[in-house]
């Protein structure tokens, strides 16, 4: 078949949203620590923002509760341009079944449209990780709505203040 | 070029994207297997590839398929935020006020015993 080559190595899910918010407060919800907690897993984040620095998602005090270790994701920032790009690797050690696959890549975007308004778009390089793709795609029902609930609570966290779980 | 603000607060396109079988055909094609060429999606589809090239500008002008470069070929990928959006605008609220209707629905029946 000589489509097969073409197809069948796209792993990449794309994820975008319009939010009415500068990108800088979009860059801050992203990667500071504070913000981080306040929408979808309520996970928070430390960044160090340079080539090669490190980054770490923090369980929540549920999480832990249910037997999540401190550090549910590890990764490694690749390139920051605040307020508009950041890639970094994305390891999550919350499972088994993603801890033993290879660290992904997420790459943040965002880019100003008129009326104050921001795209974000999340575009997340799942190659060789189909159990973690299955999560962040939200079609696993036992780990919650994946980027598309953590994207939605966001953007209400952003343009009213309050996210789903406030 | 599409006008990127006027999506933003609009509902309706996504409705609208959505009332067709076709385009939700396509969404489900998408859904089954992410970031596929114009040629991969027409397949099977007893349509011009005009047509086709039609339903998936509705659909990217509604947010809910993204296209992306890569090298000489355009694949489309299924953005389902939009949809995540409607969910939650529309849908969530509904079903929580019909389970606390049937809720309250059984309280009366059974006080009514």
């Amino acid at each position: 078949m000589t489509t097969a080559t073409a197809t069948a190595v796209v792993t990449t899910q794309v994820y975008r949203v319009y939010i009415k918010a500068t990108p800088q407060a979009i860059w801050d919800a992203i990667t500071t620590p504070d913000w981080a907690e306040k929408y979808g897993y309520a996970s928070r984040v430390e960044y160090d923002l340079r080539p090669g620095g490190a980054y770490r998602g923090f369980a929540n005090d549920a999480m832990r509760a249910h037997g999540a270790p401190d550090v549910i994701i590890v990764g490694e920032v690749l390139e920051s341009d605040p307020p508009r790009k950041l890639v970094q690797t994305w390891h999550p050690m919350f499972d088994p079944s993603t801890a033993a696959e290879p660290a992904t890549k997420l790459t943040w975007d965002l880019v100003p449209q008129q009326g104050g308004v921001t795209m974000l778009t999340v575009t997340h390089d799942v190659t060789g990780a189909p159990a973690l793709a299955r999560i962040v795609s939200g079609q696993d029902p036992n780990a919650g709505g994946g980027w598309s609930f953590v994207l939605s609570d966001l953007k209400t966290l952003l343009e009213t203040g309050k996210a789903f779980a406030g | 070029m599409v006008t990127y603000y006027r999506l933003v607060f609009d509902d309706d396109r996504v409705f609208k994207a959505l009332a067709d079988s076709t385009r939700r055909h396509l969404l489900d094609r998408l859904f089954a297997r992410d970031g596929r060429t114009l040629t991969e999606l027409e397949s099977g589809l007893e349509m011009t590839r005009f047509g086709v090239m039609k339903h998936l500008r509705l659909l990217e002008e509604a947010g809910l398929v993204v296209t992306r470069r890569s090298g000489r070929e355009k694949l489309h990928f299924l953005n389902p935020v939009p949809i995540r959006l409607i969910h939650d605008r529309w849908i969530d609220k509904y079903r929580e006020r019909r389970v606390s209707a049937l809720a309250s629905l059984k309280h009366e029946l059974e006080k009514a015993k």
